[in-house]
């Protein structure tokens, strides 16, 4: 490893030609791959880090599919109708039937790949309940089921010797003189050399966004680079203003920030309180929910051990609720320390209590963070975990807008509308990276000739991307990442409002011209300050899609929260916020969503009666 | 540096054709290697052993003191050739674990129930007997472990650098002999049933009837510590049923494999405790057989 | 009951940093020694990091940086103690041409794992400082490092737990280094293709598999690996002998054939390429794996131990020998199954196709048959090509 640190681009990078390049090594990309590769197309997989350290290891509860192992009334169509129901029916219909019908056929193939599932009596997969799923659904492997997707996904891959740049960072795409996508250029992180890929389609699978916002449960990886290229490239972005928040998150200590806290804790008797002790809730109870809930904290209390003769506690208020209560709280500056509001089962509840009903918590604070849950509240604030919006795809082939693009995963939008229910997005990455995989073997194989990514993109996105190295005094990469996730935690986090998204925007402006400045200290190799740098643009890029994206949606729905709108409209039922690049100016348009079939509309009919 | 996997399915490849740099001579009984590349510079100091700021030389400082310990204890009792056992002249009926069966005609009269088998045997019963205690735990799994540690430094303790220049771990004779660990399982097994017998025949009392003493509580005690580590044998728990794939088609099997995983887990704390349960048993009889002291009884029924 | 107190009142400081017996003795005096004079390895051109800013950064941090990477409210939460304990972490800094010790010197901040603190250098004093980190909630096993010479995920190390207060942080070992605390760990994805996939058998006419969960319980286990690699890290065979990395696939690889070996349905018998190729005599079963694995495999007992007395089936036990004779044997070999076409060792998913179509005749929509026939006829004939391209 002798690389020099030059930092001027070179004329050449070293190249390397593919049919189908896949950008993201998670469950998506990986299941893409693996359909280009086993149609005998020359693919290659690109990830920012170590292969199979994917953020879908994260995913927990389960993969969702109407297999029926446990309920057999169980079919695809109580799995669709649960998911446009989830998704506040803002989902693309096409993408949400395709996803019930085919999540089963995957999950059988990922256990011919050598996938584990826990098992029925019977011998079959077992399936678990989780919210908003009619029937026990959700195939699982204990509380490691993304762990297990990813590992047996990784050994396809390898089994089918599918080529893996790991440790490349991509910093831009690139068409040719036709428009159409034509590869991508980057850079290897350990040694800091452009690369760039020639490939006849290029699918996007880059997972989340969620390191723009201060609490995330996301990676470093989550900057959103799929979106921005895509966008930048442009494409058609819809409900970027969806991103879902965990209301109760940690916030400290540092070492457990991002962590989740399960809506048990609430439920097993724990109480939040603002930093003057108040159990606040009891001041943000909703009318619709006030002869429901209890008014007094004695029939609160009262309420855990006798269900009939009391109202239920606020504390267990639905999730937008409590989490706006925590955010004016906070505002109000009756917060914790850290930005967040105490969580109390300590005081509450017996440490016998606490180990028997919350055994995992407890050690996990335990193990992380030598937090004791049974002794001392938690400081706990809304946390970003997933966004539901991204680039606009064709539901069959996971087509986007522009020719020879391809995105599936979380990056791709449209089969989650506007709320996600658990254990979908594990199905989603194996439906659609499948048929991304597909559409971009398709796409490649009609494509002739070798693609001619422009040069002179390529030497635009390098230059850039060597700009921090300069050696020039200037912004702090740290610096500005920390002040973007605050303004996007303080301005268009988990409850928002127009003003406020409008200042977010401003400072998203002032982002952009400060991002010119940015400098990194070091040379190009393995250089997190300058790999910070260059992932800065997309955050920036993509918090500005969110940002505008909610100012346009002027309602509250699903995972988009307005304090100044604060009930659904049904007309912005019928729209998707679609945001594109055209002319280098930045769009925001509404526009209709696809219409349902009559059959598939029946199924919501034959519901009510 | 191109740093990725570049996939190509090559399972097998010459030391030469992957280019590697060999170090050390190529090793012979390895005539195919992996193709990965060797000898690039590795981070952290190259010249402390460890970095490690605990005391990390406790445990195999202890393993040497405890192993050393037995080992020239049992060699003396093993060859002292007498004292093993205490018989009716003191109403006893005691075997010393290292010596049981007794089976030379060196045996003193009433240590050899099983008679005489070995009738050229010239040197001390015990050594016969005890090759096959020593095999067992010399191949014991656990035994490996502590012995590789504290007496062959390869290596002393987790992250410390190995005592030695060159490897090959058991891949070579003498080492790779340590596969046969399951024979002695069964012969241990064997001389267990024996050594419960011991224990039994020591409740009968020659002239006072049937009771208990320190002594038979001494021989009742290591051969059900030897019992436990036996059945938490490695070799044992794979017998039992580790071979299998389908548990749900050898229900027994699989039942007795859930029994002894768990005493498996436990097989390094057994492993010490039936060492030197077994040293004292025979010190017991020897000191009782020289008379230093009476054995004392507990219980008599006539 | 009163207000909630703040979280930092009510509990000791932070760990013990007064007289640790451990940092006293003679290894921590060797310790600093060792870091002062700066390391004479590699040549000292290449460096980034000079003695000046090894030693300028010393008290340069005040306890308004204590909330680490820059969040704004953390500024504001002075009623921490003003006076906070300082600690002086030792971290590698260095690539192939040499390296050494630097020391930052920074205050404690309570709940910290050694990440965080890696983190608050690089977003204050060190902002070149690699190191390799994902989820930080030690389920990606990225953020592997040696922390006091011990192997451990950064994420999972508290720095209360450390004694003293003086924490060295070094990359691993056994891997080539690239930058800091980052390694090449190249390695292990070799090692990762050099074992047969998965091969199952066939399905049950339905087209599923029927498994006991008593049969996956124990294979489960393994599957929990996160890849951290610090099994292969520890691990003395390469860790202290570089010439068997040739020879020897480690303890990640011994766990992952052995979920293979032990799969019910699999149909390979990789005995062989265990012993002869993979190195499983290599491994004298001291256990360091099972030590370091912070998922708690038990790599040695449950995997290693059953290998080697598989192996011993196949190779050494002349008993066991005769009965596979009589028996017959029941799986492919698995040096014979490399040496055919490994790509086409496992299924493809066309091989699904004809009994996952039984399930489509309850859906009556005719935009089932519309989704799925067409692909599946697109995939179809493609399944004798995979595996002739390597790729660019």
């Amino acid at each position: 490893m002798t690389t020099d640190n030059r930092h001027e681009p070179a004329a050449e990078y070293e190249t390397h030609l593919v049919d189908v390049l896949v950008i993201g090594a998670g469950g998506a990309g990986l299941r893409a791959a693996i359909e280009a590769k086993e149609r005998g197309l020359r693919t290659a997989v690109v990830c920012k880090s170590l292969f199979g350290k994917a953020h879908t290891v994260m995913a927990e509860g389960g993969i969702a599919a109407a297999m029926g192992n446990v309920y057999p009334e169980d079919n695809w169509q109580v799995h669709f109708r649960d998911t446009m129901r989830g998704g506040k029916m803002l989902n693309n219909w096409r993408m949400a039937q395709l996803h019930a019908q085919e999540a089963p056929d995957r999950i059988m193939e990922l256990e011919r790949w050598g996938a584990l599932f826990d098992r029925t009596p019977e011998g079959k997969i077992t399936q678990r309940d989780f919210g908003g799923h009619r029937y026990a659904r959700l195939a699982h492997v204990g509380d490691r089921t993304g762990l297990e997707l990813i590992r047996t996904l990784q050994y396809r891959a390898v089994d089918l010797g599918i080529d893996v740049f790991m440790e490349v960072k991509i910093l831009r795409l690139i068409s040719d003189s036709e428009g159409r996508i034509s590869g991508a250029v980057g850079y290897y992180r350990a040694t800091g050399e452009m690369v760039l890929f020639k490939a006849k389609a290029t699918v996007i699978a880059t997972g989340s966004i969620g390191k723009a916002w201060k609490f995330t449960s996301n990676s470093w990886e989550s900057t959103g680079d799929g979106h921005a290229m895509a966008f930048w490239a442009g494409a058609d972005m819809i409900d970027m203003e969806f991103v879902q928040f965990h209301p109760t998150g940690m916030v400290w200590p540092l070492s457990v920030r991002g962590l989740l806290v399960t809506e048990a804790v609430r439920g097993d008797g724990g109480a939040l309180r603002n930093s003057e002790g108040t159990r606040f809730m009891f001041n943000y109870v909703p009318e619709m929910f006030r002869a429901e809930t209890a008014e007094t904290e004695e029939e609160a209390d009262a309420w855990y051990e006798d269900h009939a003769n009391n109202r239920r506690t606020p504390d267990l208020l639905p999730r937008d609720e409590v989490a706006r209560a925590i955010n004016s709280e906070v505002k109000a500056g009756r917060g914790s320390p850290h930005g967040g509001v105490f969580l109390d089962i300590a005081s509450r509840r017996s440490p016998e209590f606490i180990k028997r009903r919350l055994p995992s918590m407890y050690t996990q604070f335990m193990e992380l963070a030598g937090v004791d849950i049974t002794k001392e509240p938690m400081e706990i604030g809304p946390t970003c975990h997933y966004v539901m919006g991204g680039i606009r795809v064709d539901a069959e082939t996971a087509a986007t807008t522009v020719p020879g693009l391809f995105a599936a995963g979380e990056a791709a939008a449209g089969l989650h509308g506007a709320n996600r229910l658990g254990g979908n997005s594990l199905s989603d990455l194996v439906v659609f990276g499948r048929r991304a995989g597909i559409g971009a073997s398709d796409f490649a194989e009609g494509r002739s000739g070798e693609p001619e990514p422009d040069k002179g993109q390529a030497a635009e996105a390098v230059g850039a991307a060597l700009a921090p190295l300069d050696g020039k005094p200037g912004e702090d990469p740290y610096a500005l990442h920390a002040e973007l996730q605050n303004s996007m935690h303080d301005l268009a986090g988990i409850i928002r409002t127009g003003s406020e998204l409008e200042q977010a925007l401003e400072r998203l402006d002032e982002f952009d011209e400060r991002l010119e400045r940015i400098a990194a200290d070091g040379g190009r190799q393995y250089n997190p300050a300058w790999n910070l740098a260059t992932d800065l643009p997309s955050m920036v890029t993509v918090a500005r899609l969110t940002a505008s994206g909610g100012l346009e949606r002027k309602e509250s729905r699903g995972g988009h929260t307005r304090d100044d709108f604060p009930t659904a409209d049904p007309e912005f039922g019928k729209v998707n916020v679609a945001q594109r690049r055209r002319n280098g100016r930045h769009e925001v348009v509404q526009e209709p969503l696809p219409q349902m079939p009559k059959e598939l509309q029946a199924l919501f009919e034959e519901d009510k009666h | 540096m191109k740093y990725g996997l570049r996939a190509q399915h090559a399972p097998v490849a010459s030391a030469e054709e992957c280019n590697v740099t060999i170090v050390e001579e190529a090793r012979d009984s390895a005539p195919t290697a992996i193709p990965v590349e060797i000898g690039k510079p590795r981070g952290g100091p190259r010249d402390r052993r460890t970095l490690r700021k605990d005391s990390w030389w406790q445990s195999p400082t202890v393993t040497v003191v405890i192993l050393s310990t037995f080992v020239g204890y049992s060699t003396f009792a093993a060859f002292q050739g007498r004292n093993y056992y205490v018989g009716s002249g003191r109403h006893r009926n005691l075997l010393s674990p290292f010596y049981s069966p007794c089976m030379t005609h060196a045996c003193v009269a009433g240590s050899h129930p099983l008679g005489i088998w070995f009738q050229f045997w010239q040197f001390s019963p015990a050594l016969l007997v005890l090759i096959i205690p020593l095999g067992l735990r010399l191949t014991c799994y656990y035994y490996r472990k502590a012995y590789y540690r504290a007496f062959w430094q390869s290596p002393p303790a987790c992250a410390v650098a190995d005592g030695h220049a060159r490897y090959t771990g058991e891949t070579r004779f003498p080492l790779v002999w340590q596969n046969i660990h399951r024979y002695f399982f069964f012969l241990a097994f064997f001389l267990n049933i024996i050594l419960t017998i011991d224990a039994i025949e020591a409740f009968r009392l020659p002239g006072e009837g049937v009771g208990m003493t320190i002594g038979t509580i001494f021989l009742l005690v290591n051969a059900a510590l030897l019992w436990m580590y036996s059945s938490s044998c490695h070799s044992f728990r794979h017998i039992c049923g580790g071979n299998l794939n389908e548990f749900s088609k050898h229900r027994i099997r699989y039942r007795i494999w859930k029994i002894v995983t768990p005493l498996n887990a436990r097989h390094m704390q057994i492993a010490w405790t039936s060492l030197v349960v077994v040293g004292l048993t025979d010190l017991y009889v020897r000191l009782v057989a020289a008379g230093v002291f009476t054995d004392p009884k507990i219980f008599v029924v006539h | 009951m009163a207000g909630v107190p703040p979280k930092d009142s009510g509990k000791p400081e932070t760990g013990n940093v007064t007289d640790d017996p451990a940092a006293g003795d003679e290894e921590g005096m060797a310790l600093s020694e060792g870091v002062t004079e700066k390391e004479a390895v590699g040549e000292a051109e290449g460096e980034g990091m000079t003695e000046k800013e090894a030693t300028a950064q010393v008290k340069g941090v005040a306890g308004a940086e204590v909330g680490g990477v820059g969040s704004s409210e953390d500024a504001g939460a002075s009623e921490e103690p003003p006076e906070t304990e300082q600690v002086t972490m030792k971290v590698w800094r260095g690539d192939p041409s040499g390296g050494a010790f630097v020391d930052y010197v920074l205050p404690r901040v309570e709940g910290e794992v050694v990440l965080d603190v890696v983190h608050r250098l690089q977003a204050t004093q060190a902002h070149d400082l690699a190191a390799r980190w994902n989820c930080k909630a030690g389920k990606c096993g990225s953020c592997s490092a040696e922390i006091n010479g011990k192997p451990c995920l950064m994420c999972m190390t508290r720095m209360e737990e450390l004694p003293g207060d003086t924490v060295t942080v070094a990359p691993m070992k056994t891997f080539p280094i690239i930058r800091d605390l980052v390694t090449d760990v190249t390695f292990n994805f070799v090692m990762a293709r050099q074992i047969p996939a998965f091969r199952p058998k066939e399905p049950e006419p339905d087209g599923t598999y029927r498994m006991q969960q008593i049969d996956v319980n124990r294979i489960q286990e393994f599957h929990k690996c996160i890849e951290c690699f610090l099994c292969q890290d520890v691990c003395h065979v390469i860790r202290d002998h570089e010439v068997n990395k040739l020879y020897y696939a480690g303890p990640r690889f011994f766990v992952r054939a052995a979920v293979l070996e032990m799969h019910p349905l699999d149909t390979i018998d990789r005995r062989d390429l265990l012993k002869e190729h993979l190195g499983l005599g290599f491994c004298n079963i001291t256990k360091c794996c099972t030590e370091v694995c912070p998922e708690h495999i038990h790599i040695t007992d449950n995997a290693i131990i059953p290998l080697k007395e598989r192996v011993a089936d196949s190779a050494y036990d002349p008993v066991a020998w005769l009965g596979r004779k009589i028996r017959g044997r029941r799986k492919a070999r698995a040096l014979e199954v490399l040496e055919l076409a490994p790509a086409h060792a496992a299924p493809t998913s066309d091989d699904l196709r004809p009994a996952m179509a039984t399930q489509d005749e309850s859906g009556e929509s005719a935009s089932r048959d519309s989704a799925g026939a067409p692909d599946r006829s697109d995939g179809g004939n493609a399944g004798g090509e995979h595996g002739n391209n390597t790729g660019g």
